[in-house]
């Protein structure tokens, strides 16, 4: 089993029509995604990929049975485009639009609110890689070929720094259930700990990742929920050890603004809640590998 | 982006705020004249700087007569105020903001900012005003008032009044109070700010509630819907390094150490600063190159990286994802070939294709040291610098 997505999931595109949803698009086709579509307003009856492209998201679900989305939105429209997907009845939605004013991500996130936790549509992102389940499916911009299938579930603020701990995992020989992208900004869809309960949940995952970095409180309320309910080990590192105080580093929410926020403040507070720290991001996966063979025997 | 205190005086005095009479000047000369402009007999000078702290670096000045005034402006022009917020080499002091004193009766502290826990916006307030709210937060923090407002409907004036009266504002202020906090969330949430920071907000002897000081920040990814405020950008306020790179569309942060790092994706540029300390090297800067990586955006980063003369040796690290590393060490090659770099650059390439990229960066016949993982990476840019200096350093004894 796999988190969030799977094979079943029926995912479209929103905003396909544009140079790099396409070529990505054209890759999560090529990975096996079962991509049923895409949403442009204006551009209903085209195609692309091979894939029919609808003018509202509520036509797609409904001629597809879309229950996944993928959108590829340029920032001003993305938070709305979140919205259209949210009112359509799709349950998995990952954003990977960088530059989503924080208020408007305020705004999707109230929006959300409106619907009843069992209808609530599930978002993961903005400004994410998306989400893989290594062998079945993938939905972002994550190059496949990096990740095994196997039983790690990897949870990560950033891309890059995310397929650095897949590969040192590949370069092991050790799989992934599922990696999801929560994202650089400082409202996002999901945090750390409602990742960690989808998890904590699948049977097919055995030990835990969080690749962290500074800024924010989602790795101390993680560390909370962590020491009172996640039973699996949990692996975690946390970037930017060197970061000064009160400057962004890249990412929107990569700031250190309060007690809690810095890189050691966060080792620590993990440390403390049982969670095993990888001290550097050169062994992220070796410490990975440990801890699986200590909770192996 | 950051604002002047007295643009964002005059973006809430918009929104209903009561802000004390005052004139910016850009010579001595001009602000002796906008005192005598203001009227009365007691007047307060502030540098115009982006950075808190102000009063206790001496950015701020009490005068008493238009000479104080002269004199005080004429200290501050073109000095660098250090304070705790702008590190070491300080902010440049180009416009002063006079104003007229008003009768402090009580201070008060009031900030409203992105509260990422219950991701919505949050009032922060004491009636410990004047101090620093990391301050207040270690010394004071049972007089500190938390609200946060629901973002569909705004903040309704019962929450303002609930704020009024646990400051212990007296009643027949509250609605001056209630103004003010209104007036405050409503430029917040149209003007898509970040923070608004009032401290300190004052009541007068004469019974009225006034912003003595005003910080705003804005919201970068929301700017291009408000034209009026990305207007009120002031360069001179930025490393110029960091505007630079903003401007090409990378992602800079200077730092104090020697070995410049070029990296795609904020993580992973954290990640190999971490690296370089770790093997016992400072990095001069956080550089993320963004997920692309072409050649041109290689080219801009190592004129960048290289426009610190601090640096000594430089990092390449770039997990190459959906583009590939063959592509990258082209880019590479050809930004070595159009960029002086007279330092040891370190390359290391991960991810698609990394055999290709590999034998591209070996057969460039360029002096570039390869690495295979981040940790060897590390340790040979900081190895290579370390011997660089050793070298260099005896070239310099030698002659």
């Amino acid at each position: 089993m796999s988190i969030l997505l799977d094979r079943e999931s029926r995912v479209i595109v929103q905003g396909i029509t544009g140079k790099i949803a396409r070529f990505h698009t054209k890759d999560m086709i090529e990975y096996g995604t079962n991509v049923v579509g895409g949403v442009v307003p204006g551009k209903g009856g085209e195609t692309v990929e091979g894939v029919p492209v609808f003018n509202t998201v509520k036509e797609a679900v409904e001629a597809t049975g879309a229950n996944a989305s993928l959108v590829f939105v340029p920032p001003p429209f993305a938070a709305d485009s979140i919205m259209e997907a949210a009112d359509a009845g799709i349950n998995y939605c990952v954003c990977i639009t960088d530059g989503i004013p924080a208020q408007d991500m305020i705004r999707v996130k109230r929006y959300m609110y409106r619907y009843p936790k069992d209808k609530r549509m599930i978002l993961t992102g903005p400004n994410c890689a998306g989400t893989i389940s290594p062998g079945k499916a993938l939905l972002g911009i994550m190059p496949g070929h990096i990740y095994l299938p196997g039983t790690v579930g990897i949870i990560g603020r950033s891309g890059t720094l995310g397929y650095e701990a897949a590969a040192q995992l590949k370069e092991l020989g050790l799989g992934v259930s599922t990696s999801v992208g929560i994202g650089g900004d400082p409202i996002n869809g999901s945090s750390f700990k409602d990742i960690l309960e989808w998890f904590e949940k699948d049977p097919e995952t055995e030990v835990i990742a969080m690749i962290g970095e500074i800024g924010g409180p989602q790795e101390a309320e993680a560390a909370d929920y962590i020491k009172n309910h996640v039973t699996k080990p949990v692996v975690a590192y946390v970037a930017g050890l060197t970061a000064p105080k009160g400057r962004t580093m890249g990412h929107a929410g990569a700031i250190i603004s309060a007690f809690g926020e810095s890189a050691s403040e966060k080792v620590e507070i993990l440390s403390a809640a049982g969670v095993t720290v990888a001290e550097n991001p050169a062994v992220i996966g070796e410490t990975i590998a440990s801890v699986m063979k200590k909770n192996a025997a | 982006m950051d604002i002047h205190e007295y643009q964002a005086k005059e973006v809430l005095s918009n929104f209903g705020v009561t802000v004390p009479p005052g004139a910016l000047a850009y010579s001595p000369e001009q602000a002796a004249y906008r005192a005598r402009e203001l009227g009365g007999d007691k007047w307060i000078v502030k540098a115009q700087v982006h950075a808190g702290g102000r009063g206790k670096a001496g950015g701020v000045k009490l005068c008493n007569s238009e000479a104080e005034i002269y004199e005080a402006t004429e200290n501050l022009f073109g000095k660098k105020l250090v304070t705790h917020q702008t590190g070491p080499e300080g902010k440049g002091i180009y416009r002063v903001y006079v104003e007229g004193a008003v009768p402090i009766a009580r201070e008060i502290y009031l900030g409203f900012v992105l509260d990422r826990s219950s991701q919505r916006v949050m009032i922060v307030a004491s009636s410990e005003g004047g101090m620093e709210i990391e301050e207040i937060s270690a010394e004071r923090p049972e007089s500190i008032v938390r609200s946060t407002v629901e973002p569909a409907v705004g903040l309704q004036d019962f929450q303002a009044r609930e704020i009024a009266f646990a400051l212990g504002i007296e009643p027949a202020m509250t609605q001056q109070m209630v103004r003010t906090l209104k007036g405050c969330y409503q430029a917040f949430s149209e003007l898509d700010a970040t923070m608004v920071e009032i401290n300190p907000l004052v009541v007068t002897s004469d019974n009225r509630v006034i912003a003595l000081d005003a910080k705003m920040t804005f919201d970068d990814n929301a700017l291009f819907r408000h034209p009026q405020i990305a207007e009120l950008r002031d360069k001179s306020q930025e490393d110029p390094r960091e505007a630079r790179a903003a401007d090409r569309g990378l992602s800079y942060v200077g730092l104090e150490g020697n070995i410049g790092c070029i990296v795609n994706g904020a993580g992973l540029a954290m990640a190999t600063m971490d690296t370089i300390k770790l093997a016992g090297g400072e990095p001069a800067n956080f550089l993320d190159i963004g997920g692309g990586a072409t050649p041109e955006r290689v080219a801009k980063a190592f004129r960048l990286v290289m426009s610190d003369s601090n640096v000594q040796a430089v990092l390449v690290n770039i997990f190459a994802g959906i583009n590939r590393c063959d592509w990258v060490a082209e880019g590479v090659v050809q930004a070595l070939k159009e960029v002086q770099v007279d330092v040891p650059v370190v390359v290391r390439l991960a991810g698609t294709n990394v055999e290709e990229g590999q034998k591209i960066l070996a057969q460039s016949g360029l002096p570039l040291i390869r690495a295979t993982s981040l940790m060897e990476a590390a340790e040979r840019a900081v190895g290579a610098w370390k011997n660089d200096l050793d070298q260099n350093t005896r070239v310099r004894a030698v002659k």
